[in-house]
């Protein structure tokens, strides 16, 4: 008999509420299956057991929220290791690589405080269009809860509430119809106080210390153009899929800074496993990790992150992908500012940042040309590395950049 | 097609993508990454949603001329969807 336990999904989580099961007492399991929602800070989160076995019993009940550690479910089966963070690739390829236990934020041991579950609203808004869709899928709009203006269901909610695994699984909702949380995608204060709680752990923790470097990305810029032209758009690349890699592939260069401070030391990433920030509409942020960025192709890489950004911003994110990033990267996109000063997200040890491109002069063979430019900046954990180091990595990135036909 | 029924077509692609658009006034000629704050990603989503809905292929070459509804009608209209 074994435990599967609340994961921790980032540094800065203490507890989760239980959602939804995805299992039932008596169902076999293997490594990798999605069992629960978890809601979190950070929205609904997909967690996934990384055990084969036999489920015995669901020790925590849809509604009831504990924290990070706690017992969610007994198993009987044969492997170990119900660790809900472990890393498994975001785009199915290689087997998973060993639990990033460096990742998981020691447990606090007062148990949060158990909040009831939220009621459901007396009356919900819901917009033309949600309803509209919400008829042709067969969803009773008025069930979900609503993230547009004043907790209205927007057609986002529906079309959300069509792919959570609830709408997937008839025979569980059929069997357990009201034990079942609704899910929603985030709570735009909690998520603000989740981002005000990593930030201020790493403003207060570590030394930060901060490079900037101007690339210029002609080449890759001719690449992209060159290499979309012939493909359908669904085919096509961003700028963005080029600075991963870029960033992955430099960090495979210099791995002092690919990894995670804990305890008073360093501890090398089991892989690089690059968290990206994905801007949420309504505001706030999260950094689910593209695992093993530096081995994937571009095609992988873009399919991964266009996956990745729908997902976190429908609530469809999962455990293993928001607990393993090792590094972040944050890429302003093309009507950013010209570049970011990043603040580490801990327990990494660096952060990444990409401006905006954009077309400025710049000397090539002694003249002056127009040419579209990238600020790349790193922000770095002095207890870790210094500067020297931080300058060999923008260096890297820079060099990668200038043939993209190889990354 | 007709105008109005391109302008439907966008604006039910635009929704995917940006929720507010379903219901929201958008003036003809605004640039809809401004005004529905579309980033990168959101404006290779909506090429990809409009070439999915009318199979018209939108080159990247041709991306300044779907900058507000206006223009994307015409695009559309222009290229026989």
């Amino acid at each position: 008999m074994r435990d599967f336990t609340m994961p921790a999904l980032g540094a800065d989580m203490e507890a989760g509420l239980l959602a939804e099961w995805l299992v039932q007492p008596g169902d076999e399991v293997k490594s990798g299956d999605i069992v629960c929602v978890v809601e979190t800070q950070k929205g609904a989160i997909e967690v996934e057991i990384f055990d084969d076995g036999v489920i015995e019993e669901l020790v925590v009940h849809p509604g009831e929220e504990v924290p990070v550690g706690a017992t969610l479910a007994r198993l009987d089966g044969k492997a170990v290791g119900a660790e809900g963070a472990a890393p498994t690739p975001a785009v199915q390829k290689a087997p998973p690589p060993a639990a990033a236990e460096a990742g998981a934020p020691t447990p606090r041991t007062a148990p949060a405080p158990a909040k009831p579950a939220p009621a459901a609203a007396a009356r919900v808004a819901v917009s033309p269009a949600a309803r509209r869709r919400a008829a042709e899928l067969g969803i009773d709009p008025e069930t979900l809860e609503g993230t547009g203006i004043d907790s209205s269901v927007t057609l986002a909610d529906v079309e959300a509430a069509a792919r959570a695994p609830m709408a997937q699984r008839p025979s569980v909702a059929a069997e357990a119809p009201d034990q079942n949380v609704p899910r929603k995608h985030f709570d735009p204060a909690a998520m603000r106080q989740a981002i005000a709680a990593a930030m201020q752990r790493s403003k207060r923790e570590i030394p930060h210390y901060y490079l900037g470097q101007t690339i210029d990305f002609a080449a890759a810029t001719d690449w992209l153009a060159a290499t979309n032209a012939d493909k359908p758009p669904p085919e096509r690349l961003l700028p963005a899929v080029l600075l991963l890699k870029a960033t992955a592939l430099a960090l495979a260069e210099v791995p002092a800074l690919n990894g995670h401070y804990v305890d008073g030391a360093f501890q090398p990433g089991d892989g690089i496993h690059v968290g990206w920030v994905i801007a949420l509409r309504g505001g706030g942020l999260v950094a689910p990790a593209i695992l093993d960025a530096a081995g994937l192709a571009l095609p992988d890489l873009m399919a991964g992150l266009r996956d990745l950004v729908q997902r976190a911003r429908t609530g469809g994110l999962r455990a293993s992908e928001l607990g393993s990033g090792t590094v972040t990267v944050t890429s302003l996109g093309e009507r950013g500012a010209d570049s970011v000063i990043g603040v580490i997200y801990p327990p990494q040890v660096a952060l990444v940042g990409f401006g905006r491109i954009a077309t400025r002069p710049w000397v090539v063979d002694g003249e002056v040309t127009a040419r579209p430019l990238v600020g790349a900046t790193l922000a770095a954990d002095h207890r870790v590395c210094d500067g020297h180091l931080g300058g060999l990595l923008l260096a890297a990135i820079d060099r990668f950049l200038q043939q993209p036909e190889k990354l | 097609m007709t105008d109005a029924e391109r302008l439907a077509l966008i604006k039910d692609v635009l929704a995917g993508i940006a929720p507010e658009a379903a219901d929201a006034e958008i003036p003809g000629d605004a640039d809809l990454r401004e005004v529905l704050d579309l980033d990168s990603m959101d404006f290779m989503n909506f090429v990809i949603g409009l070439h999915e809905r009318t199979g018209v292929d939108i080159p990247e070459a041709d991306y300044p001329l779907l900058v507000a509804l206006d223009d994307a009608i015409a695009y559309l209209a222009a290229k026989g969807a």
